[in-house]
């Protein structure tokens, strides 16, 4: 219960002024097509530098949780979801306000992703102390493991080609090792001026996740989006309450699965909206109201994938192994304030931790509130043409790149490593593995050189990299995840292969 | 024989590139000095090469499964906003000053991109206005709030 006693720390003016901040920042992002919630929170951490590290993390937290849930917002009324994870939401919310039911779908909506999420954050509140004191037992051949672990689950699991997607893990891997080697001090790489000191996190960050959408939308050309605003109709509050209540059983099964995916690192919002929306509708009696505006969708897709949230960052703060993109970025926004998660982060900066996860549930509840007035607001936003979208994505990510240590080189890597990844998604390479790689290589090379040193002094390299229980377990999680990823990669295609000839 | 289609040629292009860069690294892993510090990188760069080299074959044989490449409308509606970007970042932004290339650039974009007639002057005068806004919350932002001092070169 040692929560309990940082809570205090969330309502200090500055840090509940960032809470705010964030959240209504945060849901008018959301609500914006074309910016991601990974998207969003690179944007926003040149602006915590000057900040504590807790109050940086406060901002991106709430940013994080309530992009999610503004995403809907774009999702109910334009048809347009603002996320990836609000596909699901689109399927019953747009019809349910084109019958004239946009608010009562808005306010389910928020009310649902309230409850998924405060049950996500309470996971994250009681899950992450125990598996921290858990790390403890960690080697470094283990951590070098689960560096590994991270970044194939992610490059399996969240790539429609297995191979391109660990392939995308290997390029952030060997970008990691660009720059001055920490032992021997040698040059890695080095083929510009620009990447004598490495590449940094932050700039990379913006730059793979920000400038692949601003050519995306440039690609679109003139045209604009043609989604028209539906107008909304009052609806009681007290309506939704009621609503949420009678459909228990979409909002237990939305929680539980968001729960679970959000703990397998690598399954994101997306998928977790639609496993619950389809998992509803096979429990629903009313199975067959589903797609024609029945609150049942709304209420499970926006649960899951604000229950996911919380349980995304249990792999990170207790193992230093972010579970998603989004939680890779939040990492960044982490040791930029030299903070390391795991056993450091709560043995020696608990009011960080804590801090940041308590205002993550009051975030859920302020994103709620103001989820509620400020939809109109969101929606509006939304309709904002993509050439603006374009032009202000970049000046930020040209602006947030150099303010991070006052280098052009920074800025230059942005735009480099933007533009390929570009074009490395057109040819179905994906961005998330690849910054994992990014990210998760220093851990894994510092671990794999220290294993190196005890190897060397005691069993060998075999013996000790591939030996050991946990370390067989961790091995045999990497293969299963692959082979796993590999099956039902062939199975889809075989599937449509034989809808290809029937058709 | 049928000539390759167009995303099958793009494909292998692409994934030659990679392949490439693949060999590249493996070869410099190997090869350079001190040998100490190349260790974590040739374990990355051998996986890296494997899996390169069959994502490349699978793109000359056609296998290729994933990703749509880019149409010629693609290619014509990008790339003036990308070569405009490409200045921006690359020259305009240390030649010109941090915020007269910003301002310049997000007009030229909006301008580019934006899906109201060219012919108005209201539209002319809406898209100034949004430079203008823009610009100032980005001043306010960076240079007050953050007090990032950025390249003021020529101009500011």
């Amino acid at each position: 219960m040692e929560f309990l006693y940082y809570f205090g720390d969330v309502f200090t003016p500055i840090n509940f002024g960032l809470l705010l901040l964030g959240t209504i920042g945060g849901l008018i992002l959301g609500a914006t097509p074309g910016l991601s919630p990974t998207m969003a929170v690179a944007l926003l951490i040149p602006f915590t530098f000057q900040l504590q590290a807790a109050q940086g993390l406060i901002l991106l937290g709430a940013a994080y949780t309530s992009t999610v849930a503004g995403g809907a917002v774009s999702a109910i009324l334009l048809k347009i979801p603002g996320a990836p994870a609000n596909i699901a939401t689109t399927l019953d919310g747009h019809t349910m306000a084109q019958k004239g039911e946009g608010a009562k779908a808005l306010q389910i909506s928020f009310l649902a992703s309230a409850v998924g999420g405060i049950f996500g954050v309470l996971l994250l509140i009681f899950l992450t102390p125990v598996l921290a004191q858990w790390a403890l037992a960690f080697g470094p051949s283990h951590l070098f493991w689960l560096a590994i672990l991270g970044v194939t689950v992610i490059g399996s699991l969240d790539s429609k080609s297995v191979v391109k997607g660990l392939l995308s893990g290997c390029i952030g891997l060997w970008l990691a090792t660009i720059g001055f080697d920490d032992i021997m001090g040698a040059q890695r790489f080095i083929f510009h001026p620009a990447l004598g000191g490495g590449i940094n996190i932050i700039a990379a960050l913006i730059g793979l996740f920000a400038i692949p959408q601003v050519i995306t939308m440039f690609a679109k050309g003139r045209k604009g989006d043609g989604a028209e605003v539906l107008k909304v109709q009052k609806h009681p509050i007290s309506g939704a309450f009621r609503e949420l209540f009678r459909n228990k059983r979409a909002m237990g099964i939305g929680t539980a699965v968001g729960s679970v995916i959000g703990l397998i690192p690598g399954v994101g919002g997306q998928i977790a909206g639609l496993v619950a929306y389809d998992q509803s509708k096979k429990f629903s009696p009313d199975r067959d109201k589903f797609g024609t505006g029945h609150p049942e969708g709304v209420i499970a897709a926006e649960s899951a994938n604000n229950a996911m949230v919380g349980p995304s960052l249990v792999p990170l703060l207790t193992l230093s192994i972010p579970g998603s993109p989004t939680a890779a970025v939040l990492l960044g926004g982490l040791l930029i304030h030299g903070i390391f998660p795991g056993t450091d982060l709560f043995d020696n900066h608990p009011d960080v931790a804590w801090t940041f996860i308590n205002s993550m549930l009051i975030g859920q509840v302020l994103m709620c509130i103001f989820g509620l007035y400020v939809a109109g607001l969101a929606a509006r936003v939304a309709q904002v043409p993509q050439s603006v979208m374009a032009a202000v994505v970049l000046g930020l990510a040209v602006f947030g790149s150099y303010s991070v240590q006052s280098s052009m080189g920074d800025v230059y890597v942005m735009a480099a490593l933007g533009v390929m990844m570009y074009f490395l998604e057109r040819f179905g390479f994906s961005a998330a593995p690849l910054v994992l790689g990014l990210i998760l290589g220093p851990i894994a090379e510092a671990n794999f050189i220290q294993g190196s040193m005890i190897a060397n002094a005691t069993d060998g390299l075999g013996p000790y990299f591939l030996g050991g229980t946990l370390n067989i377990f961790l091995i045999v999680v990497v293969i299963a995840s692959i082979a796993y990823s590999g099956y039902m990669e062939l199975r889809s295609r075989r599937y449509t292969s034989k809808e290809e000839i029937i058709a | 024989m049928s000539a390759p289609s167009l995303p099958r040629i793009q494909h292998m292009i692409g994934s030659g590139i990679v392949a490439a860069v693949g060999v590249w690294v493996t070869y410099i892993s190997y090869t350079a000095t001190p040998s100490e510090a190349f260790l974590f990188p040739r374990l990355i760069a051998t996986v890296f090469v494997v899996l390169a080299l069959w994502t490349f074959a699978k793109a000359c044989l056609g296998w290729t499964k994933v990703g749509n490449g880019i149409t010629p409308t693609q290619v014509k509606n990008l790339a003036p906003g990308l070569i405009i970007a490409l200045i921006y970042i690359f020259w305009a932004a240390k030649g010109l000053g941090f915020y007269t290339a910003t301002t310049i650039a997000f007009f030229i974009l909006l301008s580019l991109y934006d899906p109201a007639p060219h012919g108005q002057l209201k539209s002319w005068l809406k898209r100034i206005a949004i430079t203008a806004v823009f610009m100032v919350v980005m001043y306010g932002l960076f240079a007050k709030l953050l007090t990032v001092y950025t390249p003021r070169e020529v101009f500011f």
